[in-house]
């Protein structure tokens, strides 16, 4: 039996799909048999970002439906044989499937997959109450702004009402040079606020940018520092003890400007 | 001086963030609505009326965190200003 993982953050726009494809890409690359889940029904992006967006018949609203089976709306990644995306409707909205229809298919994916990561939409409504359905952990994605800490502080409250106690936190474009400088919330502030155990930390990353463009995930990119912070991510999901990018080293550090240098 | 130290120029903008967050959450954690604190409001002043006269108007109260630095225990703050205390057998 698989483990369902919902990626949410209250906020919009802090990097939950990025996260959700990266997370589930990587944890492709790492053997793990992985299926991602678009459940922003009306704003799908999920497909976007793996490059996905031409290869969908059926979607996870038709499979509430009952006007397909669920292995046929099921999608395999390009690059992975062992990586599946279950999109969902751009014409209905998040009413179209209730928690208990989601909370089905993601047990029957649970059997077929290690794991099922969940991209939650934003907002705290319907499309939120069928994101968490039927999800085992949460992963709650914010950024270094009082407006993203303070939902996902609202998010957390939510999550731990139902009872979904297993929930770690990914603090996301991180810019490590106006931390030192003080002028951005760093890892500390947040985690002494939100009171939640770290999953990660991504640094802000242009080669996000470059990737999404591109539909292909910052993790199948070597060079991107998001992408390597994604692949810790998925190991940590995996149980291992990964140490936190050293982000100082990267971007500051003598022999980091030095080949800041040279890279050009 | 705490007060000072987050106003001042030279603090650097985190640490406004941080202490506007703070006190963010411990009013969105407690959900404390206005209804609230106005019926707190009005047994204060029911009760405190025994005791002095005091200024209905002036009296304020609101929801803020515990003194100790770094506090995230919400607290009940009221300032009751009193115009004169009853005689009641001092």
């Amino acid at each position: 039996m698989g483990i369902s993982i919902v990626v949410t953050s209250g906020k919009g726009g802090v990097g939950k799909t990025t996260t959700t494809a990266n997370i589930g890409t990587a944890l492709a690359m790492l053997g793990k048999k992985v299926v991602v889940v678009d459940a922003d029904t009306g704003l799908r992006n999920l497909d976007l970002h793996l490059g996905l967006e031409n290869r969908i018949v059926y979607n996870l609203i038709d499979v509430a439906e009952g006007t397909c089976r669920l292995k046929q709306a099921l999608i395999k990644d390009k690059r992975f044989d062992n990586l599946f995306l279950l999109p969902t409707a751009q014409t209905k909205d998040k009413t179209a499937i209730t928690p208990s229809q989601m909370q089905n298919i993601v047990e029957t994916l649970k059997g077929e997959f290690d794991y099922v990561i969940i991209d939650c939409p934003a907002g705290i409504e319907h499309g939120f109450e069928n994101a968490v359905a039927g999800a085992d952990r949460a992963i709650i994605v914010t950024t270094p702004e009082v407006s993203a800490v303070r939902d996902a502080d609202r998010i957390i409250g939510k999550i731990e009402a139902k009872g979904l106690d297993d929930h770690q936190l990914i603090i996301n474009r991180i810019k490590y040079e106006m931390t030192k400088k003080g002028e951005m919330l760093n890892i500390e502030d947040m985690t002494d606020i939100l009171a939640i155990k770290l999953l990660g930390i991504v640094p802000d990353d242009e080669k996000i940018v470059v990737s999404t463009n591109r539909g292909e995930p910052a993790v199948t990119d070597d060079h991107s520092k998001a992408g390597q912070a994604y692949k810790n991510i998925a190991r940590r999901i995996l149980g291992e003890e990964v140490p936190f990018l050293d982000l100082e080293d990267e971007n500051t550090g003598f022999f980091g400007v030095l080949k800041k240098l040279f890279k050009r | 001086m705490d007060l000072f130290k987050i106003f001042s120029k030279e603090s650097p903008s985190k640490d406004v963030a941080k202490e506007r967050l703070k006190l963010i959450l411990i009013h969105d954690r407690a959900n404390v609505s206005p209804q609230f604190l106005e019926m707190v409001k009005g047994d204060i002043i029911r009760v405190i009326s025994d005791y002095a006269e005091i200024d209905q108007d002036g009296l304020e109260i609101k929801l803020t965190r515990t003194g100790e630095q770094n506090s995230s225990t919400p607290a009940l703050v009221a300032n009751i200003p009193i115009k004169k205390m009853k005689d009641m057998g001092r």
